[in-house]
Formats: C-alpha cells, sequence, structure tokens
C-alpha cells in the first residue's frame, strides 16, 4: 500500500511542478516568476523526500536540506535585485 | 512495518501531495499578481509539513529509534516562507504590477505604489 501511495503521490507532485513550469514561462511580470521558482523548489523537497521513501535511505534527508537552504537564499536575491536592480551593494 | 503504521504514513502523503497540488493549481489559475502570491505560500508549507511527518513517522518504525532530523526542514520552512512571501510582495509594490480591473480600493494600491517608491511620482 505504501509503495502506490509513494507513486501516486509522487504523479500528483509532477503535475504540481509542470504547472508551476507553465507559470514560469507564461508569467506577465518578473515577481510572477519568482513565485514560480519559490514554489517549485518547495515541491522538489517533497519530492526528494518521497524518492528517499522510495529507496528506504534516509541520506536524501542531506540534499532537501541544501535545496531549502539554498532557495531561500537565492528568493531573497531575486527581489534584492528587483528592489534595488543590485545584489551587493 | 505494521499495517496501521503503513496506513498513516499512505494518508500524511497523499495529503500532503494533495495540498501541494491545490497550492500549485492557484498559482496556475488566479487573476494577478497578489492572489497568485497567496495561494502557494500557504499551501505548500502544509503539504510539506504532512510529507516530512510522513516520512520521520516512517523512519522512525524503520530504523527503531525515534529520528527528528526532518523537523529541521520543517522548521526551516516555517520560518522562511513568510518572509519570502513578505520580500515578493514588496518587490511586486515595487514593480508596480497590474491589480485585476474589479478590484475594489485601487486608490489605496496606487498610494501604496506611492509610498514604496516615492521617487518617480508625478
Amino acid at each position: 500500500m505504501l509503495s502506490y501511495a509513494i507513486v501516486f503521490a509522487s504523479a500528483l507532485l509532477c503535475c504540481a511542478l509542470a504547472l508551476n513550469t507553465w507559470r514560469l514561462i507564461v508569467g506577465p511580470s518578473a515577481p510572477d516568476r519568482i513565485i514560480a521558482v519559490d514554489t517549485m523548489y518547495i515541491n522538489s523537497i517533497a519530492l526528494i523526500i518521497l524518492l528517499g521513501l522510495y529507496q528506504g535511505s534516509e541520506s536524501y534527508y542531506e540534499s532537501a536540506l541544501l535545496i531549502a537552504l539554498l532557495g531561500f537564499v537565492s528568493t531573497a536575491a531575486f527581489c534584492k535585485y528587483l528592489l534595488r536592480g543590485d545584489i551587493i551593494e | 512495518m505494521s499495517g496501521l503504521v503503513e496506513l498513516i504514513v499512505s494518508l500524511f502523503l497523499v495529503l500532503g501531495a494533495i495540498v501541494m497540488l491545490i497550492g500549485s493549481i492557484g498559482l496556475a489559475k488566479f487573476p494577478d499578481f497578489f492572489t497568485r502570491l497567496h495561494a502557494p505560500t500557504k499551501a505548500s508549507t502544509l503539504g510539506v509539513g504532512c510529507i516530512l511527518i510522513a516520512s520521520m513517522i516512517y523512519f522512525s518504525f524503520d530504523l527503531g529509534h525515534l529520528t527528528l532530523k526532518e523537523l529541521l526542514i520543517s522548521v526551516f520552512l516555517l520560518i522562511t516562507a513568510p518572509i519570502a512571501a513578505h520580500m515578493l510582495a514588496k518587490a511586486g509594490l515595487h514593480y508596480k504590477v497590474k491589480l485585476k480591473d474589479n478590484t475594489q480600493n485601487q486608490v489605496l494600491s496606487q498610494r501604496a505604489y506611492q509610498h514604496q517608491s516615492p521617487k518617480d511620482d508625478e
């Protein structure tokens, strides 16, 4: 039952990633594209945790943590770039 | 792995995936920037929290001792998601994104735009 649940959840998350990619391509303004990237990294954290559950190994946790850290930093940098026109002043 | 634990883990996984899909549908379908900002920042936090809880329960029963490492990602996302949403909202105000036409009190949004970047008003 657990393997079916993992496959079902991965399918739903892949649909979510496809919708985010659509918004990333279409998005009328630059902040829309930043939201799309922000949502994509959160979805990919969940997808990596699902891969770790599927293979039964705990070592995928570190990569998920790394994506969480770098995703937040990149979102902050993009927002600073839009606000100031520069990242490091 | 007993059947009850498997059932609970599957339930959390499916619930989290459904919530995250709802957040992404909101991101794709809502009409303007600020409504689009609203959907994924809340839904994704809840969804990824459910999936991390499922992973915590699974590995706690699989390894035989309590593992709380996933709680770290959960707490980190819980702290940083509102900060990212706030910075995105400020960037949207600075960028003067277009609102939906039938938004009420559009005067207030013009005032907020001017307050955010007062140099280039005319």
